[in-house]
């Protein structure tokens, strides 16, 4: 080996005691790597419990407000979701909500009256045939949920800017807010309620929409993740005060977007 | 005569910084963010599996629950990418890159695996890479590289349509994600195992000689 050809035939002692001393050094070193190579090891160093601890908690909910911001930027207001055939569609499309599909709330549509409020000119409240007599769209596009999988849907109803212009909306205020029949509430900024492709939804796949998905509206935007789609919407209101949401103030990241 | 001098450079391996400090920062803190992405990201899976059938035992997992789990994945990201953007950026502007892993020819991965599992790879000389270590650091480079473009495509299909489509899909670039994450925990066992063969190589890379 090469270390061996080039070492000096004489003995330099100074030099020899650092060698020594380096390889005397070496064991505890060794023993020191094999801890801090477990996992265990790694929590240890670190001093706390890595999810537990409060600091931590509101670390990753500043990163996590941080992500809405970088979201923001990132969210093209004229880029289109795909869209898909009617051959594409997920059936049975699957129902999701924080209780089981027997628990989903019974709106009954003849004395139903949507509530608008907030940073609106107009805020005298709708019932259903109104709504249906706005301008209608509709889309067959993806679903896609927080947990991962998603489903091809089509749903229709009026363009949700459509409504917002409607209402007088204030369309430089910061957020739209909704209340559910469910308890469910939510709120998005204001460039994606003017997104062409979000929709204030009254069909599902040309029918009335069910109970199960929403009755007697939902919003649609193929642009936020599943959660971030409220239903059996009561209330709509404007504002630029945060209004949080359902799964939002448990984690859920609030802006959600795809 | 200066003996020591001499024997100072005959010694080269053991004196030198082999691993410049920007090396090892850089990959202990990309060790750090591979170790959270991969335990939060596992926690996520479990939230809808991939591979049907298949979960990974909660135990094993980071955050608790799915919206800990995304808040730790999207909080480590930050962390990966812009350390994997610096060790790029830092191996293409010192030349460390062409340096250390090329030449690399195939022939020459086969016959130094062949010599490694006949046990008769030298490991004596750790400042060069033999060609198996040459592959394999490469390759968990641009695994990492597919690593996080496709978490970009599911994280944001639609506003990068290009990217979408590369990886033939959300859905699909799902499964890509997966089978990234399957070769680099792999990677990360051998490294480790290497490791644990070849101690002197955990200290290089804490000391940097």
């Amino acid at each position: 080996m090469k270390d061996q050809k080039s070492k000096p035939l004489t003995i330099d002692r100074a030099s020899l005691l650092i060698d020594v001393r380096r390889e005397l050094d070496v064991p505890a070193r060794r023993l020191f790597g094999k801890r801090i190579l477990t996992l265990g090891g790694l929590a240890m160093l670190t001093g706390c419990s890595l999810s537990d601890d409060k600091s931590v908690e509101t670390f990753l909910s500043r990163v996590s407000r941080f992500n809405d911001t970088v979201q923001g930027w990132l969210f093209d207001p004229n880029k289109l979701a795909p869209t898909y055939t009617e051959a594409e569609i997920t059936r049975p499309f699957p129902f999701n909500a924080f209780y089981d599909v027997d628990e989903a709330p019974v709106v009954n549509g003849a004395d139903f009256r949507l509530q608008v409020g907030g940073l609106v000119r107009d805020n005298r409240r709708w019932a259903l045939p109104e709504l249906y007599a706005l301008p209608q769209a509709e889309q067959i596009t993806r679903h896609i949920c927080v947990e991962g999988w998603s489903a091809i849907g089509r749903w229709g109803g009026t363009p949700f800017s459509e409504f917002l212009k409607r209402v007088g909306a204030d369309t430089t205020a910061k957020y739209v807010g909704f209340r559910c029949a469910d308890d469910y509430y939510e709120s998005i900024d204001m460039a994606t309620a003017l997104h062409p492709q979000t929709l204030l939804a009254f069909t599902y796949d040309g029918q009335q929409l069910p109970p199960k998905y929403g009755y007697p509206m939902k919003l649609r935007m193929p642009t936020k993740l599943g959660y971030k789609n409220p239903k059996h919407i009561m209330e709509i209101f404007v504002t630029n005060t945060y209004p949080g949401g359902y799964w939002v103030d448990q984690g859920y990241n609030w802006f959600g977007g795809s | 005569m200066s003996t020591l001098q001499q024997d100072t450079s005959g010694m080269s391996h053991g004196r030198k910084v082999v691993q410049p400090l920007w090396i090892r920062a850089s990959h202990w803190l990309n060790a750090v963010a591979v170790i959270l992405m991969m335990l939060s990201g596992w926690r996520i899976y479990d939230a809808s599996p991939v591979f049907r059938g298949f979960v990974i035992p909660s135990g094993w997992t980071l955050g608790g629950w799915l919206g800990g789990a995304l808040q730790w994945h999207f909080a480590a990201m930050w962390l990966l990418v812009f350390n994997f953007l610096f060790y790029l950026a830092m191996n293409v502007a010192t030349g460390r890159l062409w340096a250390r892993f090329f030449p690399l020819s195939p022939l020459s991965i086969v016959r130094d695996l062949v010599a490694a599992l006949r046990g008769r790879l030298s490991h004596a000389d750790l400042s060069h890479y033999n060609a198996v270590q040459k592959f394999a650091y490469l390759f968990a480079i641009v695994d990492i590289a597919v690593l996080i473009l496709s978490g970009l495509a599911i994280w944001k299909s639609v506003q990068f349509p290009l990217l979408r489509e590369l990886f033939g899909g959300y859905d699909f670039a799902r499964v890509v994600h997966f089978c990234a994450m399957a070769l680099l925990a792999g990677f990360v066992v051998v490294h480790v195992v290497m490791v644990a063969l070849v101690p002197r190589s955990l200290l290089l890379m804490i000391r940097g000689r």
